[in-house]
């Protein structure tokens, strides 16, 4: 077990693009950190340096205190999960988690019984003498983790291992990884790029875009107070709503209406090199159906109506989806997003605000509703460099902060 | 005259298509007796369909591979020498006791034998290692496979020619480089400038099955070995070889198969001088050369039983099974 330690690690190929700059990222012992963001954003390379499949073009990387820039992955002594779980198709399950061990010199009776506690745990016990082609997907993942566990690693490095199972064996896996990690302690680096799995599983969340780390906190932080559009535009399912707002007299006009701003918004938008057009970001949670909102609740927010699009029913809420005028908030951060998300040529998705109200809520499509939405919980971002205005310190407070 | 040779001639050339088809034809009838599921109107109109699209390929097979080879055995049964065409009659077996203990073949087919297993075992080695270059090669990959695959162009006859006068001192620099006399006129050195020249000529045909082999392993596959704490050599032999054994069979049953039947670097290096002989050098002596049909049709059908054989071994022996299936079930 160890801490790992990146410091200004930086991935250049011959080409001159550069896959991943500059990352900054200090895990500490027994960690269980979550890197995510869009394909193409580097944090497989990334997770390639620290196990060393990829050279590292600058920088320093430190596990345990070490500088192992230069060592082979076997040195390292780190185990790695693959997406396509990489088993041995010749060995068995057995030999394929012995197969570390063996290469490591252990004795046979060492390696037996280590083969048996890993598969106990994993419940894997009954299949040890299959091969892998006779295994469903879970089970093979199953064994994959299990060739990294019995080694007891400095450090567990894990490429999308969910990523090939399908809904609900990836729901079911999700927790045993977790109960996994706690239960053994390892420093584990997880990559992904679906922010559900960020958000459940990790300590702390690298959320990274184009080789670089946009920030980096417990998932519940970047959650409530993203530094940056990118970031709360990944996290978050639905994802936050964007609406263009431009500052006018002192408050911001919207589709929504006109949105009033506190005091410390204000300072922030006197600036000389102040923007006149921003992005407003509000998550679909934020908004509730007008009628069931308390006079002390209505007060910290404001309300508008629209025109009722779609409603998805989920028995604990409703998703309404409703149809906004106005201008479209436009970005490269949100374009990169729908990219990601494959509806960066679909127009159909955009102008819709989604909305998550109360079960309760009567609201029916075709109607038009009235609805509320929390004023504290509003962020600003600066279109041109995607900054979050509304945070201070590192807290975000919403639009009328003082 | 001709005429007679011609389809004896041919069958030869046409015993590893017919292996192949023999082959296949057995496999759908083996598994249909094995389980019958009631056959529905449309599986049935179906598989009607299918015979009738194989038909044509079938007949045509029939004429050019089962003809030749049911004529040749038929001959290998008759004393049939042309030069005394009277004689003609049915001997039965009595031509195949005449070969099979007659020295000449018994050398011809260890001289073969010999040629077979040294060269197949090097063209695997050279193979491999010229198939990893080629699969690695990140710059002018086209002009490496290009250059490497030159020597597999060239026909052999040529090829052969140049490796002759390359050996015959007086013409060539091989010859005064390497040795004092002429190496092509002693035994041990003319089977070893044999071999060198079947190595040299089909290493690339090698190569290019094994590349084809090295593909198949996946690069995740090759991670893992090496976060596992594989070396180089382990991840070669413990992962690659095995991922790769159904490539490396089908290439070491190719070349086994054709270097069994070696005839042209030999023809025209040593013309079969000195001993050097293999079986189809034989086979032809005594059936072109020698207008001895009934012979010449013995070894035939010989080299042609030892060729099933050896592809008979490779198939059942080893197994084709891609690597992780438990029961070692065909393909």
């Amino acid at each position: 077990m160890a801490d790992i330690v990146l410091d200004k690690v930086s991935k250049s190929f011959p080409d001159g693009t550069v896959a991943v700059q500059d990352v900054d990222l200090e895990i500490a012992d027994g960690e269980f950190v979550i890197l995510v963001g869009p394909s193409g954003c580097g944090k497989s390379t990334t997770l390639n340096m620290i196990a060393g499949l990829e050279d590292i073009s600058s920088g320093e990387l430190r596990i345990a205190g070490q500088r192992v820039n230069d060592k082979a992955p076997r040195d390292r002594d780190i185990a790695m999960v693959f997406q396509s779980y990489a088993l041995y198709p010749n060995m068995t399950v057995r030999e394929n988690m012995a197969f570390p061990l063996r290469l490591a010199k252990l004795d046979k009776e060492t390696i037996d019984r280590k083969v048996d506690e890993a598969a106990k745990v994993l419940e894997l016990t009954s299949l040890l003498d299959r091969k892998p082609a006779n295994l469903s997907g879970g089970q093979r993942q199953r064994v994959a983790m299990g060739r990294a566990i019995v080694r007891q690693p400095k450090a567990f490095l894990m490429d999308e291992p969910l990523s090939n199972l399908d809904a609900k064996l990836r729901v079911q896996m999700r927790t045993v990884v977790s109960r996994l990690q706690k239960q053994l302690g390892t420093t584990t680096v997880y990559v992904t790029h679906d922010q559900t799995e960020a958000m459940t599983l990790g300590d702390r969340v690298v959320i990274m875009r184009g080789g670089a780390v946009q920030q980096v906190g417990p998932p519940q932080e970047l959650y409530d107070h993203p530094k940056n559009l990118f970031v709360a535009g990944f996290i978050g399912s639905p994802s936050m709503n964007f609406l263009h707002a431009a500052v006018q007299d002192g408050e911001l006009h919207t589709a929504l209406g006109k949105v009033p701003i506190g005091d410390r918004v204000r300072r922030e938008l006197e600036a000389a090199d102040a923007p006149r057009e921003l992005i407003l970001g509000i998550r679909p949670e934020h908004f509730e159906d007008a009628e069931l909102v308390d006079d002390d609740t209505r007060r910290r927010g404001m309300e508008f109506e629209a025109p009722v699009d779609i409603v998805e029913s989920m028995g604990s809420d409703k998703y309404v989806y409703f149809t906004v005028e106005g201008e479209k908030a436009s970005a490269a951060e949100l374009e990169e997003l729908a990219a990601d998300a494959g509806a960066a040529d679909f127009a159909g998705a955009g102008g819709n605000l989604v909305t998550r109200l109360s079960a309760e809520s009567p609201v029916a499509e075709g109607q038009t509703r009235r609805v509320w939405f929390n004023l504290e919980k509003i962020h600003l971002f600066d279109p041109a460099n995607g900054r979050n205005l509304t945070l201070h310190e590192g807290r975000a407070a919403g639009a009328l902060a003082d | 005259m001709s005429i007679n040779a011609t389809p004896t001639g041919a069958d030869v050339a046409a015993d590893e298509t017919s292996e192949a088809t023999g082959q296949r034809a057995t496999v759908p009838t083996q598994r249909g007796g094995r389980r019958k599921p009631p056959l529905s109107e449309n599986k049935k109109a179906e598989r009607r369909l299918g015979l009738l699209l194989c038909a044509p390929a079938a007949l045509v097979m029939i004429a050019v591979t089962a003809y030749p080879i049911i004529y040749s055995v038929w001959l290998s049964l008759q004393r049939f020498d042309l030069r005394f065409p009277d004689q003609r009659e049915f001997i039965g077996l009595e031509n195949y006791v005449t070969v099979l203990t007659n020295e000449f073949w018994w050398t011809a087919f260890g001289v073969t034998t010999l040629i077979t297993v040294v060269t197949v075992a090097v063209e695997l080695v050279l193979g491999m290692g010229l198939a990893i270059i080629m699969h690695r090669t990140l710059v002018g990959r086209g002009l490496v496979r290009t250059s490497a695959l030159i020597p597999y162009g060239i026909v052999t006859v040529v090829a052969a020619f140049s490796w002759r006068y390359a050996w015959t001192p007086g013409t060539g620099y091989l010859a005064d480089l390497f040795s004092d006399g002429a190496p092509l006129t002693e035994r041990a050195s003319s089977l070893a400038i044999i071999m060198l020249a079947e190595i040299w000529k089909t290493t690339p045909f090698m190569a290019l099955l094994l590349m084809a082999g090295l593909a198949l392993v996946p690069e995740d596959l090759l991670k893992a070995a090496s976060t596992d704490g594989a070396t180089a050599w382990q991840k070669f032999t413990k992962v690659m070889l095995p991922v790769m054994k159904p490539a490396i069979l089908v290439a070491l049953l190719f070349r086994t198969l054709d270097a069994f039947r070696v005839f042209d670097n030999i023809f025209v290096l040593t013309a079969g001088g000195n001993e050097t002989s293999s079986v189809s050098m034989l086979a032809y002596n005594n059936l072109i050369r020698g207008l001895n049909l009934g012979i010449g049709s013995t070894m035939s059908v010989l080299i042609f039983i030892t060729v099933a054989i050896i592809a008979f071994v490779f198939v059942k022996l080893f197994g084709t099974a891609a690597p992780g299936s438990d029961d070692g079930e065909r393909r």
